[in-house]
């Protein structure tokens, strides 16, 4: 089982993650929320259909910087036409809230890809794996979610950090009725567990 | 704990007197009395070189280079082809898992990767068209090593008969069935008779199964290897023993591929012991809770009991056999060469409800005997120390199978000081990754969370500035070009553009048998794509 004093050695690790200062975060709110405003640069150049995920971290690394970048020229979601907007918000490891206005249709996993939220989706949202795994923070919204079929509880069994309204984010599609929907990323522990090297 | 003890050998414990003249720097250092200028770090790359391209190299790479800026990173591997385990591990019925080759393409894709295949580090490449760098030219060239060069070798059993003809290493047949040049030709001969026996209950075991048991045209559109196809069309397995010492609450397989099982159309599933689940399944943890709930349904497709193996389309079935440890393989009286059965001792467990139960071997004298033809032996992985370790005294725990660190991938190990009191010893810019620094177990997932691990704890001693790396006494180094340097004759280096010829050339094979891919399975094919 991991303790405290296991987790305060992993701390250092966490002061190292990109930061995203409180007015970043505020940008993002903003720039997504306001009703009327154009919400998210179209990005003409390139088709929607492409069914390659670009993730935003090559773009971090062209750049040389651990800001945030203009993250959603990287995923392959589709901005809400005005009016149709739908908040979801994904409170990150470090405690930092993220909300961010979305369409109708689109997945946990490519939403968090394309905001540039640390989330990898190792088998590309195939549910083969269980590294999107999200925590719905309100039981409520976890209720009004079709319920996870085996092969998503198959892969959640193997999820680190499992709570009871655990999801896998390429699994959650976004609809009018989670609007305001609130997930957690769950806290890295597993290199921490004595029983790996056992 | 985080500190692996390694409590048999020490062989660096006085290694660095002989071998000062070698390689100085490789003594173990305490930590505390490290000390270097942040200053020198400025401005000058930070020069990765990685050893073995699976999924904890490049997980570890891709995280270094999100992490530490200006970041480098050479990536050896020592076939013409990258991706490790993803490609030669994972069944081919699994290609969702493959997925995540997208990232490691992505990662390659950057101008500061550079990927460098077809050259094994430390230790005479296993094919006969491959180089070989030694590790101390790496360790003159590069800050910062990380091994994730995973378990290439598996456990033996050390029973009687293991060497007799129808006993198979899984990782073997593994990487026969993937096509993985050194197993290539294996050529299993599944056509002895109708029983096989599986010992070890871990997710490879399951794998073995269901390619026994699958139907052949479901394989035949993945990119299993063409040998395979063939030999598995032609199999006479229709019976498969997938055996354990313990039970179902002590078993390493995963639901998924339990589950994956029981999808088998028309394949059988013999009922479990039931007397090995705690009667009230209901108060179980949420994940033993649903394993043994699956395990406990009946099978989809009833298993018949038509014991005479003579009808030609005889069902196919499977079954879960727990309580046997197994003791020898019994070579058939008329070809004392060949395997006929499996022999077994029953076992008895400390506490058959306790998943850290432990099992005892019984006292009476009821062996139980399975015949087959056909033996595999799954009990694991296992990884080895590269030839150099010894010499220039890098820690490796024989006992665990993994390199000493510090459960961040750090290399270091317990000294005794002259005061008598214990410490650690750190070898600067040392780390490991995946199942060299963990031991051979988890899932990608595990290993990405575990490459992350260590590529965070070297991003934090770079930018501590106290932690000392190698080759950081102001002296900048070259990475490969410093490598290249120093005389690489005959070697035949394969680029990432390389491998994308290869891999261009195995989608057009496919293409034209409607695969995804068709594999090259030996090293000559490969390079012989790059002309």
């Amino acid at each position: 089982m991991p303790n405290p004093k296991m987790f305060a050695q992993l701390l250092p690790s966490l002061r190292l993650a990109p930061k995203r200062s409180s007015s970043t975060i505020a940008r993002h709110v903003q720039c997504y929320t306001k009703p009327g405003a154009s919400p998210l640069p179209s990005s003409p150049a390139r088709p929607v259909q492409s069914p390659v995920r670009r993730s935003p971290w090559l773009a971090s690394l062209q750049t040389r910087t651990f800001s945030v970048s203009a993250a959603v020229s990287h995923g392959h979601v589709d901005p809400p036409k005005p009016g149709e907007e739908l908040y979801v918000t994904f409170i990150d490891k470090e405690g930092a809230e993220h909300k961010l206005a979305v369409s109708k249709g689109d997945n946990l996993l490519d939403i968090a890809q394309a905001h540039d939220l640390e989330m990898e989706g190792a088998c590309g949202g195939s549910c083969a794996c269980s590294t999107c795994h999200v925590i719905v923070t309100d039981q409520e919204y976890y209720d009004k979610m079709p319920e996870p079929d085996d092969d998503e509880n198959d892969m959640l069994d193997l999820a680190f950090g499992l709570q009871e309204t655990s999801r896998l984010g390429c699994q959650i599609v976004m609809a009018p009725e989670l609007d305001g929907l609130r997930v957690k990323l769950p806290a890295m522990t597993r290199n921490l567990q004595s029983s790996d090297f056992k | 704990m985080f500190f692996i003890r390694c409590t048999k050998s020490r062989p660096w414990a006085n290694s660095h007197l002989k071998l000062a003249s070698i390689r100085p720097f490789f003594r173990a250092l305490p930590s505390r009395t490290l000390s270097t200028a942040q200053s020198t770090r400025d401005g000058r790359p930070f020069r990765l070189a990685v050893i073995g391209s699976g999924p904890a190299g490049f997980y570890t790479a891709y995280r270094a280079m999100t992490r530490i800026q200006n970041a480098r990173v050479d990536m050896y591997e020592a076939l013409p082809v990258p991706y490790g385990l993803v490609r030669f591990g994972v069944a081919p019925d699994h290609p969702e898992v493959k997925n995540c080759q997208e990232k490691f393409e992505e990662v390659a894709s950057s101008p500061n990767f550079t990927f460098i295949g077809n050259v094994s580090i430390g230790t005479k490449s296993d094919h006969p068209d491959g180089g070989t760098i030694p590790l101390a030219s790496i360790l003159r060239h590069y800050h910062a090593v990380v091994f994730s060069y995973g378990a290439a070798k598996d456990r033996t059993l050390g029973i009687p008969g293991e060497h007799v003809k129808g006993v198979y290493s899984a990782r073997q047949f593994v990487g026969w069935y993937n096509g993985l040049p050194e197993h290539a030709n294996l050529a299993p001969d599944l056509t002895r008779g109708d029983e096989a026996v599986i010992i070890g209950q871990g997710n490879v075991a399951l794998d073995v199964a269901r390619m026994l048991l699958e139907d052949v045209d479901v394989l035949r559109k993945s990119d299993i290897a063409e040998h395979a196809i063939e030999t598995l069309s032609k199999s006479k397995v229709r019976r498969v023993h997938i055996v354990g010492r313990r039970g179902p609450m002590q078993a390493a397989f995963t639901i998924k591929e339990i589950r994956e099982l029981l999808r088998l159309p028309s394949v059988a599933f013999h009922p479990i012991d039931t007397s090995l689940v705690p009667q009230d399944i209901k108060s179980l943890p949420r994940a033993p809770r649903r394993l043994m709930d699956i395990l406990l349904q009946d099978s989809p497709t009833p298993p018949t009991h038509c014991s005479p193996p003579t009808q030609t389309k005889q069902q196919k079935s499977w079954s879960l056999d727990f309580l046997l440890s197994p003791t020898a393989f019994l070579p058939s009286p008329a070809d004392p060469a060949r395997l006929a059965a499996t022999k077994f001792t029953r076992t008895t467990l400390s506490d058959p409800f306790d998943p850290a139960a432990y099992a005892l071997p019984t006292t009476d004298a009821d062996p139980h005997t399975i015949p087959s033809a056909l033996a595999f032996r799954s009990v694991g992985y296992q990884s080895t120390p590269l030839p150099e370790f010894a010499p220039l005294g890098i820690p490796f725990s024989d006992r665990h199978g993994v390199i000493s660190n510090d459960g961040r991938g750090r290399v270091q190990h317990e000294e005794r000081a002259a005061d008598a009191s214990m410490r650690i010893g750190r070898f600067p810019g040392l780390y490991c990754a995946g199942w060299v620094k963990r031991g051979p177990t988890g899932v990608i997932a595990s290993t990405m969370q575990d490459a992350f691990s260590t590529a965070d704890a070297m991003a934090e001693d770079w930018a501590d500035g106290r932690v000392a790396f190698l080759n950081d006494k102001g002296r900048d180094v070259g990475g490969w070009d410093g490598v290249k340097g120093e005389g690489m004759s005959g070697v035949r280096v394969v680029d990432w553009e390389g491998w994308r010829r290869i891999d261009r050339a195995e989608r057009e094979r496919g293409a034209r048998v409607g695969k995804e891919r068709e594999k090259f399975t030996r090293t000559g094919d490969m390079l012989a794509v790059l002309g």
